[in-house]
Parts: C-alpha cells; sequence; structure tokens
C-alpha cells in the first residue's frame, strides 16, 4: 500500500473564479500562470493557471454583486454575525490547506503561514462581532430642538469594489474583504495579481458558510485591467484601493469620480495583525437621519 | 388674491444695516483689495440694485490667504479646546446680537424673505457655532479616540443658498477641531460673509484663523488645488463636485461634499391633507426652491390624488410673492439671473415635454428676478423635470399605488440627499423610511435642520456630513 500510494499522482485543484455564488472560469477563456515565492522572494515553482478576468466577468461580478445586495443588507445584524462567524468555522476546518497555500504563495515558513492563516481565521471572529455593535458605535438619537426622535443610523453604502492588497493575499486579503460585508455591503474583489490562489480558495470556504452567493465576488487578474471599469461603473457605490499602487490609485480615484463613489485611498500597513479598529468599515457606510415626530404635550395644547 | 385680503406693506428698515460702498477681501485679519486690483458688483436679486463692490480674489491671492491660514494654524491647533470654545462661544453670541442686522443683509444680497432669514437662516447660524462650541473642548469623547487631531488649512466653498448659514456649517466645526480656514463664499452672495469677518474682529478671533475670499469659480478651483490646502469642503452642484474629486484624486486632502438633490415628498393616504399641504409647500417653496434638499418630486398616493392637488393649488395661489423685505412676503426672489434663466429653460423643457403646467395668478415685480410657483403634473419619471435638479420654486408630481411602487420611484434617482414621508401611521414611517436611500428623510415635515443632526446625501448628492458628532470627522484626522 506504501509502494503504491508513493506513485499517485495528485489531483490537481483548477482554480476558478468566485461570481455570485458560482465558480466560473472566465468568459474570455484566458488563464495566467501563477508560481509560488520562495523564501528569498524569487520565482518558484508552478502552482497553477489561474482565470485571467476579464472587463465582462467584473461587470458580471457587480451585477451578482447589486442582485445580493437587498437580501444581504436587510438580513439582521445578527444573522450577518453568525455568517462572518461560520466562515471563521469553515476556514478552522481547511486550515492545513490554507497555511500551505499561502506559504507558496509568500514565501513563508510554515509556522508563519500557519500564524498568518490563524490570524485571519480570528479577523472573520472579530468582525462577526461588529456587525451587530457598529451601528450603536456611530449612530444615535440627536437631541434637536423640536418635538422629533431625530435618528441617525449607518446604512451599507452597496456595491464596493475591492483592490485586495499585492502582497498580504491572505491576511490582507480578509482584512479588506471581511469590514466590508460585516456592514451589509457587497464586495467585487480583485484579488492579489501575483498570489491569487488563497483567494479563489476563500471563494470555497464562503460557498459553504451560508454566505449568500453574489454577496463577495472574487476576481484573479490584472487590478490595472479590470479597476478602470469598476471605478467608471455607474453601479459601484464604492472602492478600496488597499492594493493598488500609487499610480493606479489615482487613476481609479478620477474614474471614480464619475458617480461619485466613496473612495478609500491606500495607505501603508506594516503589519496586517494589528488591531483594525473601524477604519475599514465607517467608510463604507452612509449615515441616515431620519426625523420622526414625537408630537408634544404643552401649553399649545396636547397634539400627540 | 388681492380679492379677499389686502395687506398693507410691512416692510423690515434698512437702516438697521450699514453696507460701505466696496468691501476687500479678509486676509490674515484685515481687510485688503485683490492684488490684482480685480472688483466685481452685488446686487440685490429683487430690484438689481447694485449693493456694494467687492474685490475678487485671484490665485495670488488664494495664495496669501492659504499662507495666512497656515501661520495660523499652529497656534490655533495649540489652544486649549476651552480656549477655542470660548472664541466659538463669543462669536455665536455676536450673530445673536447683531441677527436683525445679518438677516436684513441677508435679504438684501440674497433675495429671500426676511421671514425666512430672521425665523430660520440667522437662528440657525447661531445655533450652530453654539453648538460647535461646546464640542472644542471635548473631542476626546466624540468617538474618534483619544486626542484627534485637526488636518490643517481647511479650503471652503459654500453656496448662495443660504449664505451665513453655509458658513457657519464650514466655519463652526472647522475652528472647533482646531483648523484654520479659508472661505469663498458665492459671487452672488459675498456681503454676510463679509460681515461675518467683522464679527470675528470682535470676537477678537486671532489673524489668519479665518480669511475670506470673495470671488468666482477661479479662486474656488484655485483653493481646491493648492498643494498646502489639507482639507476641501464644498457645497454646491454635483457637476463641480464631481470635478474637486478629480482634483484631489492622488493627494492626502480630505474632502466632504454636500451636493445636488432631487428630494421625493411621498405622501400617502392616510395623510392629514391640509398638514401635507402646507409640508408640501415647505418643502418646494422655501427659500424659492433653493434648496439642495429641497422636496422637488411630489409622490402622492393615486387614490388622494385630485384632493390634495386642489388644496395645493389652492393654498399656492395664497402665497405672497413680492418685496423680500416685507415680513409678510411668502417668496422672495429667484438669486440671480444666471439662475433664473436655468428655471425658465427647465421649466420649458417641462412643458416641452409634454407635462402639464400650472402657477398661481401672481404678479411679478418689473424689477429684479421673479419666478412664479409652478407645477407640474402629468409627470413621468422619464421627464426631465423629474429627474434634474431645477433648484427653483417649481414641483414635479407623480402618483403611486403602493408603498413599494414609492420607494422605487423615490429611489430612482441619481440623487439621494432628502426624502419626506407623510403619513398618520408610525410603522409605515419607519419602514419607508429605512428603504429610503437618502441621508435625510423627514417624516410629517420637511426642510427641518439643526446643528446636532448630521445632514448629508447618499449617491451623487455628495459625501460626508455636517452637523452633529458626525460633522467633526470631516475635519480630524482620523
Amino acid at each position: 500500500m506504501s509502494e503504491s500510494s508513493s506513485t499517485r499522482l495528485s489531483v490537481f485543484k483548477t482554480y476558478k473564479l468566485y461570481v455570485g455564488g458560482k465558480f466560473p472560469r472566465s468568459e474570455s477563456g484566458r488563464v495566467y500562470e501563477v508560481t509560488a515565492k520562495t523564501s528569498s522572494g524569487g520565482k518558484g515553482k508552478w502552482l497553477a493557471n489561474a482565470p485571467l478576468s476579464s472587463r465582462k466577468d467584473a461587470r458580471d461580478a457587480v451585477v451578482a454583486a447589486r442582485k445580493a445586495f437587498g437580501g444581504w443588507s436587510g438580513a439582521t445584524a445578527y444573522n450577518r454575525g453568525q455568517i462572518l462567524y461560520r466562515v471563521a468555522e469553515m476556514l478552522e476546518g481547511r486550515r492545513e490547506q490554507f497555511v500551505r497555500e499561502v506559504g507558496e504563495a509568500e514565501g513563508l515558513s510554515k509556522s508563519k503561514a500557519a500564524a498568518v492563516v490563524d490570524a485571519a481565521i480570528d479577523r472573520w471572529v472579530w468582525y462577526a462581532g461588529w456587525t451587530d455593535k457598529i451601528g450603536q458605535l456611530v449612530g444615535g438619537a440627536n437631541p434637536v430642538a423640536g418635538p422629533y426622535l431625530n435618528l441617525s443610523t449607518p446604512e451599507p453604502t452597496g456595491v464596493v469594489t475591492v483592490v485586495a492588497p499585492q502582497d498580504s493575499s491572505f491576511l490582507g486579503l480578509v482584512s479588506v474583504i471581511a469590514p466590508v460585508i460585516a456592514t451589509g455591503n457587497t464586495a467585487v474583489v480583485i484579488a492579489s495579481e501575483k498570489s491569487p490562489l488563497p483567494a479563489l480558495s476563500l471563494g470555497e470556504v464562503l460557498a459553504t458558510s451560508d454566505l449568500p452567493g453574489g454577496v463577495v465576488n472574487i476576481l484573479s487578474g490584472k487590478a490595472a485591467e479590470m479597476g478602470p471599469h469598476l471605478a467608471s461603473h455607474q453601479d459601484v457605490n464604492a472602492i478600496d484601493l488597499a492594493g493598488a499602487g500609487a499610480e493606479l490609485a489615482k487613476e481609479l480615484e478620477i474614474a471614480a469620480a464619475d458617480n461619485l463613489k466613496r473612495v478609500l485611498r491606500p495607505q501603508p500597513v506594516d503589519d496586517w495583525t494589528a488591531d483594525p479598529g473601524t477604519a475599514r468599515m465607517t467608510p463604507f457606510l452612509e449615515t441616515k437621519t431620519v426625523w420622526h415626530p414625537t408630537g408634544s404635550l404643552g401649553a399649545g395644547g396636547s397634539s400627540y | 388674491m388681492a380679492s379677499l385680503f389686502e395687506y398693507a406693506p410691512a416692510p423690515e428698515s434698512r437702516s438697521v444695516v450699514d453696507i460701505a460702498p466696496s468691501y476687500g477681501l479678509f486676509i490674515d485679519g484685515e481687510f485688503t483689495e485683490a492684488a490684482d486690483g480685480k472688483v466685481f458688483k452685488t446686487v440685490s436679486p429683487s430690484s438689481e440694485e447694485v449693493l456694494a463692490e467687492i474685490a475678487q480674489a485671484g490665485a495670488a491671492d488664494v495664495e496669501r490667504a492659504v499662507k495666512a491660514a497656515r501661520r495660523a494654524f499652529e497656534k490655533w491647533s495649540a489652544l486649549p479646546g476651552s480656549e477655542r470654545a470660548k472664541y466659538l462661544f463669543r462669536i455665536a453670541r455676536i450673530i445673536q446680537e447683531r441677527s436683525r442686522e445679518l438677516a436684513v443683509l441677508e435679504t438684501l444680497d440674497n433675495g429671500k424673505p426676511i421671514r425666512e432669514t430672521r425665523d430660520a437662516d440667522l437662528p440657525l447660524v447661531a445655533a450652530h457655532f453654539f453648538y460647535y462650541a461646546g464640542w472644542a473642548d471635548k473631542l476626546d469623547h466624540a468617538g474618534y479616540g483619544a486626542n484627534p487631531r485637526p488636518l490643517g488649512v481647511a479650503g471652503q466653498i459654500i453656496p448662495w443658498n443660504f449664505p451665513l448659514l453655509m458658513l457657519a456649517w464650514k466655519i463652526a466645526p472647522a475652528l472647533a477641531t482646531g483648523n484654520t480656514v479659508v472661505l469663498k463664499p458665492a459671487e452672488t452672495t459675498p456681503l454676510s460673509a463679509l460681515f461675518f469677518a467683522d464679527i470675528c474682529r470682535q470676537a477678537g478671533l486671532p489673524k489668519g484663523v479665518v480669511n475670506i475670499l470673495t470671488g468666482y469659480g477661479d479662486a474656488g478651483a484655485a483653493l481646491v488645488e493648492h498643494p498646502d490646502v489639507n482639507k476641501v469642503a464644498f457645497t454646491g452642484s454635483t457637476a463641480v463636485g464631481k470635478r474637486i474629486a478629480r482634483t484631489v484624486a492622488g493627494t492626502d486632502k480630505k474632502v466632504t461634499l454636500e451636493l445636488g438633490g432631487k428630494g421625493a415628498n411621498i405622501v400617502f393616504d392616510d395623510a392629514p391633507i391640509d398638514q401635507a399641504v402646507e409640508g408640501i409647500v415647505t418643502g418646494i417653496f422655501f427659500n424659492q426652491g433653493q434648496v439642495c434638499c429641497a422636496g422637488s418630486r411630489l409622490l402622492v398616493q393615486e387614490s388622494i390624488h385630485d384632493e390634495l392637488l386642489d388644496s395645493l393649488k389652492r393654498r399656492l395661489s395664497s402665497l405672497r410673492l413680492g418685496d423680500p423685505l416685507d415680513k409678510n412676503t411668502d417668496i422672495g426672489a429667484i438669486n440671480s439671473a444666471e439662475q433664473l434663466a436655468r428655471i425658465t429653460a427647465l421649466a420649458e423643457t417641462g412643458e416641452a415635454e409634454g407635462a402639464e403646467r400650472w402657477s398661481p395668478e401672481c404678479e411679478l415685480p418689473s424689477a429684479g428676478y421673479w419666478f412664479a410657483p409652478t407645477l407640474f403634473t402629468n409627470v413621468t419619471q422619464a421627464h426631465t423635470v423629474a429627474r434634474d435638479e431645477i433648484f427653483g420654486p417649481v414641483l414635479s408630481v407623480l402618483t403611486f399605488r403602493t408603498p413599494d411602487e414609492a420607494v422605487a420611484k423615490a429611489n430612482n434617482s441619481q440623487y439621494g440627499l432628502s426624502a419626506g414621508i407623510w403619513t398618520e401611521k408610525g410603522s409605515r414611517i419607519l419602514a419607508v423610511a429605512g428603504k429610503l436611500r437618502a441621508g435625510v428623510v423627514w417624516a410629517n415635515t420637511f426642510n427641518k435642520f439643526d446643528p446636532t443632526s448630521p445632514f448629508g446625501g447618499y449617491k451623487e448628492s455628495g459625501f460626508g456630513r455636517e452637523g452633529g458628532r458626525h460633522g467633526l470627522e470631516g475635519y480630524l484626522d482620523v
């Protein structure tokens, strides 16, 4: 038995996109070669042919994200929290797979890759707990001078394009996706160009975590190719430029002005394990303020 | 409606305000001419009378003003918050003391009725400074972490529809958080900002903390582009807002934009009709409809359409249009010839596209810029008058049958600033409000403002909030 298993050929995985809860190939039929990163940062062995997504794939992803927005933003915060926690549970079960993939993607030793994956799992748990707390933190009643209950409530802005970090292919990725969906937005994510495999595998985790299809859509390929179309897309409400270089970020921010998308500019992140705070959630929240009459009882007669 | 009641004229006295023949830019605590000596005239839109000659800022003046603001920033931001607070409290109190004068001034320069400047604009201006004054020494408790830092020099550009109120919305939170300011008022309404400069002098505000640059769009553009400006706050059109968003791309400048709107005012069949009619009038004819959050689309439930329209027309027939200084005036002048031309053109488009136009019998004064209150019925969502912001006293009436249809129609807009809901049912208010993609939703009221209440839009109505605790964020490095 040991002889036969040592000669057994392993089964490769075809890495595919994650769009609308399904796993399509790029409609363009294009792929690009993904290689491992060696510990010295050089090019290592062949890992897979990842889909090289096209403009059409990006547009399909926006349609899927828009379709999912009503249900996801309308779900209770508690429900969203449960689902984000479920993502952590599913990831924990696939820990070994991600340790291998992240190690290959980022040229990390097994122990270092394990630390990254653990931090990413814990990040889902962190944001799972935020879904039903952020509203109390950034919303509330305002003491207006009149007979009104004046209530400010945060609401998700809509479909958010996320240019995922280029170097931190998994912890960075999770750190930019989770805050966007925790607050009820839906996301179109452009994975790290050189290291897209952990992101594509995350799609498989999300698909089995009760996350409705279309809430997160993951594309592999070139940010410089898809980015401009998503940045100027009229049905996208916001863009997170985390993984865009300075030049691309400026180009995308200009394109985003076409329909006044909310833009989160790239900020240097030295350490993705640091406490993320709320700074990645609030840029994708709108504040709605409702003036509800309370009536008043007073000398002028009662009205209530 | 001259037939039923004749009102004797009841004009507010102009003598309470003393307008100088000419004004300079306010830079570094001094009034100064523009570097190139250019001036422009500001006129009273209700009479076309020239009120004063105003210095016209150019790029060189922007440079001077930003430098002055930068110099002042170090000391101002280092002041204890409690000291900054006291300056702002002083300003709030002086505004209250001078509110009669400022109301008359604003009415003269803007054309809006004295009833509005006296009862809405000025009380809100003073309240806004009073509110943010109190924040200056409490920023640690504002929810942005300990010791949140100001951004630096804020470049602020404001519109002509609520000149002094927009100034207050911009300057009060900026100063409370420790920023210094270069503010450009609109070219058609420069006066109240220049009077505010005098209030800064009376309050003993350190030189350079507030700088006022009167002028045109080129000065505003130079301010937005200036590399030493850390924050851009703009209230105005969506087109200019987009230009600003492109200009600041790739920089570290923080931006808040408060732009156009096409607010839906939704009247359900259980709404008290008379109260709703008053709210509709407030929604679209307050300030001659020159309000970004105006309720310019009336969505009325089909079953009460005829009854509501009859009441509305009756009410419009009793509105008094004329001398803005008259205390009985409901509808004042349009702010400028340019704006009047825009409103006129859009109303003509409405007719040409087949909507039905109606105005009450209404005599327009011979001098000045005037537009009668106007209704369009038989309007569909495809009509220009249902889509474009008109920024004038023009209401488009559409109908709906179910709450879902009302919500869908209300949200069918590039804008998302305001909305109104009229119903007796509290749960319906909250259910519908929850589905509207708009930053401010008024239930059984409209166009209510309060310094504690965050204001700002969804979608192409801009981003960021002004007012309340939320309004601090745009001026803090958080």
